[in-house]
C-alpha cells in the first residue's frame, strides 16, 4: 500500500513537470515574455506536487504506529499494568491481527485486535485521502502561480539550495548520532559503576556480570572490582606502541627515501605498491597475524628458550605496524615534498651532503607535519579492531611483556557485544563506556593531528 | 691537518651512504611484508578451489529405497536413500564390522544421500542398476588428498582413523579419488561442514550492503560536497561542518558499529543482522571519504569554466549543475569507488550489528539476515576445523580480487575521463 502510494506520488511529480513546461510554452505562444526557462515551470510544479505530499507521507509513517498504540492501550490504562506488560499486550494484539498469534486468545486481546485492524484501515484510507488532497491543493496553488507568469527560477533554486544544505548536515548528524548512541548507555553504566572504579580499577572481568540471575535486582557491590579498565587501556596503548615501533622507522624512512632519493621510476612503482598495504582489509591482517605470525613467533621463542603465548601482543602489534606503514610513509612523503626547494638549495650551497640536509634542515622544517602523520597513525592503531580480536588475547592481563597476551578496548567491545545483547545490563553498557572512551581519545588525537598538519600546510603554501 | 679533513669527509660520505641504505631497506622491508603476505595467502588458499570426490559404486536397489514398480517422479523424490547410501559406503570393505561401517560412512560428507538422490533424479532408468557416483569427500580426507594433513600424528590425535586412511589409500591406488574444480565453493551458503561451505550467502550479503551503502552515501555526499564547495558562506558554521567531516573520516570503524547498534537497532528497531542495517552503517562511514573526494575534484575545476558560464547569464545553480558538477564527476566517481572498496573490506561494525550470525541460506533481499565476505573470513578463521583454513584464504583471495578490480576501475575512470586543465 505504502509502496503504491509512493510510486503514485513520484509518477505525479513527473507528470506535473511535463504539464508545467507545457504551460510555459502556451504562455510563450501568447507572445508574453517568460520569467524563466520553460523547464523551471516544470520543476516548480513538480516540487510543489511531490514535496508536501512526501512530508505528510513520512510524518504519517513515523507517527501512525505510536498513535495507534496509544489508542489501543488506552483501553487498559486504568488497570494498573506495568509498561512492560502493556508492551506485551500490544505485541500480542499485533500478532493476533496478523494471524500469527500462537498463545491463548483472551476476549480482551481479541477485541483489541479487532480495534487494531479497524484503526489501521481507518489510518490507511485517511492517509490516502489526506495525501491526495494535499497534492491537489498544492498543485492548484502552484499552477495558479505559473499561469500568472510569476517567477519560478528563484523558488526552484532556493529549494535546491535548501536540499544541498540539508545534505551537508549529514556529517553533523552522524557525529550527533555517535555521541547520542554512546552517551546514554555510558551514563547508565556510571550510575552502577563509579567512574573512579572504571578509570583506576585494575581488574577487568566482565563475564562476572553474567553469573547473576537476570531476575534479581542489581547489586552494585557485586560489580566492584569487575569493571576496572586500567588493564584494557594499558593493553591498548601497549599494542599501539609496539605497532608504532614497527611503523615509524619503516614508514618514515621509506617516506624520506621516496621523497628525496628515489628516481622517478622507483617512485612510480614503489609508492602504489606500498599503498596496497593500506588497502588490504584488516580482517585479512588479523588472519595473517593469527595463523602465521603468532605461531611463528611462538616457535622462534621456544627455540630460544622463551615462553611466548600464541596470542602475543607482539604478533598483533607487529602486524598492525605493517598495516600503518603506508599511512605514515605517504603522509610524510607529502609533507617532505612540500618543503620549499630553496631550503634544500641553501643547505647544499653550504656544502652539506644530502643526508645532512635531510637530517638538519628538511626534517626540522617538516617536523610538525610528520608529527601530525604519526598522531593519525596512533589514532588508527588505537581504533584498530579485527587484528586484535583475532590475534591478541581476549583476557585482560595487566602486563608489559610483549610475549604475553593482552587485550584492547576494541577487542573487549567486540567480545561483549558479539551475539545477542541485553540493553540495560551493566556488561553491555560497559562496552558503550569503552566505546565512549575510544571515541574521545581518537577524537582528541585527530583534532590535534589535523590542526598540526593544517598549520604546517599553511606555512608553506 | 689535511689527512684529518679527508677522514672527516670520508666519514660524512659513509654516513650519507648509510642513510641511503636505511631508506632502501625500509622500502625493501615494506615490499617484503607485502610479498610474504600475498604468497602466504595464495599458497594456503589455492587448494580450496579444488574439491576431492570419492567415486563409489552405488546399487539403486528399488527394494531398499521402498520404491514400487514404475515409480513416478514424485516417488523418486520421496524415496528413502539412506539405506542404499549407507550400503554403498559399507560395501567399500566387505569385511567391515559395524564400527568400521560407521567410519566408512564418515568418509563422505553428510550430503551423500542427496548426491545419490540427484543422480537418480537425473536418470530414473538407473533403478536396479549399479553406477559409480561422485560423492564429496569429508573435509579431513580432502585435506589428506591435498597433502595438508599431518598423517604421522598418533591416531588418537587426529580425526581420521588409520582404518579410514587405509581404505582411502586403496581408493587412491584404484584411481577412485578425483579432484575437480570446486563449484560448490561459489554456489553454496555457509555450512558447519568445511567440505560443503561456500561463499554465496556472504557474497550476496556484501553486494546488498554495498548497494545500500552506495544508494545512501553517494547522493548525500555529492550534494553535501556541492554545497560546501560552491554555495556555503565562509562562516563558523561551515567550518564546524568541515571539522566534523574531517573527524568522521578518522573515527575508528567500530564506533560506527556502536552507532548502528545503539541507534539503528535499538531506537529505530530495524531488523538485526540484515544488509540493510549494515549498508546504512557503512554509508555513514564512507560519507566523509566521498565528500572529501568530491570536494577535491570540484576544486580542481578551474574558475574560468564558472566565470564563462556566469558571463553567459547562467545563474549560480545552473553554472554548478550544468558545468562544474559534470566536469567533476570522474574524480567524484573514482573517489566513490575507493570509498566503497573500503566499506567492502570492513568487518568490525558489521559484527556489532549482528551480521556474524550463522546463515545457511542465500539472502534474496537486503532485509534477509546475511553475513558479508570479510565477516565470513572472520567466522571461518575462528573455526577450529582444519578444512576451514584454506577456505579462509580462498575467501580472502576472492575479496582481494574484488578490491583490486574496484581500485583498477577507479584508476581507469580517473585517467580516461578526467580532464587535464593545464
Amino acid at each position: 500500500m505504502n509502496l503504491i502510494l509512493f510510486t503514485f506520488i513520484v509518477l505525479l511529480g513527473f507528470t506535473s513537470y511535463y504539464f508545467g513546461r507545457k504551460k510555459a510554452y502556451t504562455i510563450q505562444s501568447t507572445k508574453k515574455r517568460l520569467t524563466a526557462l520553460p523547464q523551471f515551470y516544470g520543476y516548480y510544479l513538480a516540487i510543489w506536487c511531490a514535496i508536501p505530499a512526501f512530508i505528510i507521507f513520512s510524518l504519517w509513517a513515523i507517527f501512525e504506529p505510536t498513535i495507534v498504540k496509544l489508542l489501543i492501550l488506552s483501553d487498559y490504562s486504568n488497570q494498573g499494568y506495568l509498561d512492560d506488560e502493556l508492551n506485551l499486550i500490544y505485541e500480542k494484539t499485533k500478532a493476533l491481527s496478523r494471524g500469527q498469534f500462537t498463545g491463548e486468545i483472551t476476549p480482551f486481546i481479541e477485541a483489541s485486535a479487532e480495534k487494531y485492524l479497524s484503526l489501521r484501515s481507518i489510518a490507511q484510507s485517511s492517509k490516502v485521502v489526506i495525501v491526495l488532497s494535499a497534492i491537489i491543493a498544492s498543485v492548484a496553488y502552484a499552477y495558479k502561480r505559473i499561469s500568472s507568469n510569476s517567477r519560478t527560477r528563484e523558488p526552484v533554486e532556493k529549494f535546491l539550495n535548501a536540499v544541498l544544505f540539508t545534505a551537508s548536515l549529514a556529517a553533523i548528524l552522524t557525529t550527533v548520532g555517535i555521541v547520542f548512541s554512546l552517551i546514554f548507555q555510558t551514563i547508565d553504566f556510571f550510575k552502577v559503576i563509579p567512574l573512579f572504579d572504571f578509570v583506576f580499577g585494575t581488574h577487568w572481568y566482565p563475564a562476572k556480570a553474567f553469573v547473576r540471575d537476570s531476575s534479581e535486582a542489581l547489586d552494585p557491590t557485586m560489580y566492584s572490582d569487575t569493571f576496572g579498565a586500567v588493564p584494557i587501556f594499558a593493553g591498548t596503548f601497549f599494542i599501539a606502541f609496539i605497532a608504532m615501533c614497527v611503523a615509524i622507522p619503516i614508514g618514515l624512512m621509506s617516506g624520506i627515501y621516496l621523497a628525496e632519493y628515489a628516481s622517478y621510476k622507483v617512485r612510480q612503482y614503489a609508492k602504489p605498491l606500498i599503498e596496497i598495504l593500506a588497502g588490504i582489509p584488516t580482517v585479512v591482517y588479523g588472519f595473517f597475524a593469527a595463523l602465521t605470525v603468532g605461531p611463528f613467533l611462538k616457535e622462534l621463542g621456544t627455540s630460544m628458550g622463551l615462553e611466548v603465548s600464541a596470542e602475543s601482543a607482539l604478533a598483533a602489534g607487529g602486524v598492525m605496524g605493517i598495516m600503518i606503514i603506508p599511512f605514515i610513509s605517504s603522509l610524510s612523503d607529502d609533507v617532505i615534498t612540500s618543503v620549499p626547494q630553496s631550503l634544500r638549495d641553501g643547505s647544499y650551497a653550504m656544502g652539506a651532503t644530502k643526508s645532512e640536509t635531510i637530517k638538519r634542515v628538511i626534517f626540522p622544517a617538516a617536523l610538525p607535519g610528520i608529527v601530525g602523520s604519526i598522531l593519525l597513525g596512533v589514532s588508527r592503531a588505537i581504533g584498530e579492531t579485527m587484528i586484535v580480536v583475532m590475534a591478541s588475547g581476549l583476557a585482560a592481563n595487566l602486563t608489559l611483556n610483549p610475549l604475553e597476551s593482552t587485550s584492547t578496548i576494541t577487542a573487549q567491545i567486540v567480545v561483549i557485544l558479539i551475539g545477542d545483547q541485553a540493553f540495560g545490563d551493566p556488561k553491555t553498557q560497559a562496552a558503550f563506556a569503552l566505546g565512549m572512551s575510544l571515541f574521545l581519545v581518537t577524537l582528541c588525537l585527530n583534532i590535534v593531528a589535523l590542526r598540526v598538519v593544517k598549520k604546517y600546510r599553511e606555512k608553506y603554501e | 691537518m689535511n689527512k684529518n679533513k679527508e677522514q672527516l669527509l670520508n666519514k660524512r660520505y659513509k654516513a650519507e651512504q648509510r642513510f641511503r641504505l636505511y631508506g632502501q631497506s625500509a622500502i625493501f622491508m615494506a615490499l617484503l611484508f607485502l610479498t610474504i603476505f600475498i604468497f602466504k595467502i595464495f599458497s594456503t588458499g589455492y587448494s580450496a578451489f579444488q574439491k576431492t570426490w570419492l567415486i563409489v559404486p552405488v546399487t539403486f536397489d528399488a527394494e531398499l529405497m521402498m520404491l514400487e514398480q514404475n515409480p513416478s517422479k514424485e516417488d523418486i523424490q520421496d524415496a528413502d536413500y539412506y539405506d542404499i547410501a549407507l550400503k554403498s559406503m559399507a560395501d567399500l570393505d566387505l569385511n567391515a564390522n559395524e564400527d568400521q561401517e560407521n567410519e566408512l560412512k564418515r568418509m563422505v560428507s553428510y550430503f551423500f544421500e542427496k548426491e545419490i538422490k540427484n543422480e537418480l533424479l537425473n536418470d530414473p532408468s538407473l533403478i536396479g542398476k549399479t553406477k559409480e557416483v561422485y560423492l564429496t569427500a569429508s573435509d579431513d580426507l580432502d585435506q589428506v588428498f591435498k597433502g595438508n594433513y599431518p598423517r604421522d600424528l598418533p591416531e588418537d590425535q587426529r580425526r581420521v582413523s588409520d582404518y579410514q586412511l587405509k581404505i582411502f589409500d586403496q581408493l587412491v591406488a584404484n584411481g577412485k579419488v578425483e579432484s575437480k574444480f570446486n563449484i560448490s565453493f561459489f554456489t553454496n551458503a555457509d555450512s558447519r561442514e568445511a567440505e560443503l561451505a561456500g561463499i554465496a550467502s556472504s557474497f550476496m550479503g556484501s553486494i546488498f550492503s554495498i548497494l545500500v551503502c552506495l544508494m545512501i552515501a553517494f547522493p548525500v555526499a555529492v550534494l553535501a560536497a556541492i554545497y560546501l564547495e560552491e554555495f556555503a558562506p565562509k562562516n563558523r558554521f561551515t567550518d564546524f561542518i568541515e571539522v566534523n567531516i574531517n573527524n568522521l573520516a578518522a573515527v575508528p570503524s567500530i564506533v560506527f558499529g556502536l552507532l548502528g547498534l545503539g541507534v539503528l537497532l535499538a531506537i529505530f528497531q530495524l531488523p538485526r543482522s540484515t544488509p540493510l542495517v549494515g549498508g546504512i552503517t557503512l554509508s555513514l562511514m564512507t560519507l566523509p571519504t566521498i565528500i572529501i573526494a568530491a570536494r577535491a575534484s570540484l576544486k580542481a575545476v578551474p574558475p574560468s569554466i564558472r566565470e564563462a558560464a556566469l558571463a553567459m547569464g547562467a545563474s549560480r545553480m545552473q553554472t554548478t549543475m550544468h558545468h562544474t558538477v559534470p566536469l567533476s564527476m570522474p574524480g567524484t566517481l573514482s573517489g566513490t569507488i575507493i570509498g566503497l572498496a573500503q566499506a567492502l573490506g570492513e568487518t568490525a561494525p558489521l559484527i556489532l550489528i549482528g551480521m556474524v550470525a550463522f546463515v545457511n541460506t542465500i539472502p534474496g533481499s537486503p532485509m534477509d539476515p546475511a553475513a558479508s565476505l570479510p565477516v565470513q573470513i572472520y567466522i571461518w578463521a575462528e573455526s577450529a576445523e582444519r578444512g576451514f583454513v584454506e577456505k579462509v584464504s580462498a575467501c580472502i583471495m576472492v575479496l582481494l580480487g574484488f578490491l583490486i578490480t574496484m581500485n583498477l576501475f577507479a584508476q581507469i575512470i580517473r585517467h580516461k575521463f578526467e580532464k587535464k586543465w593545464s
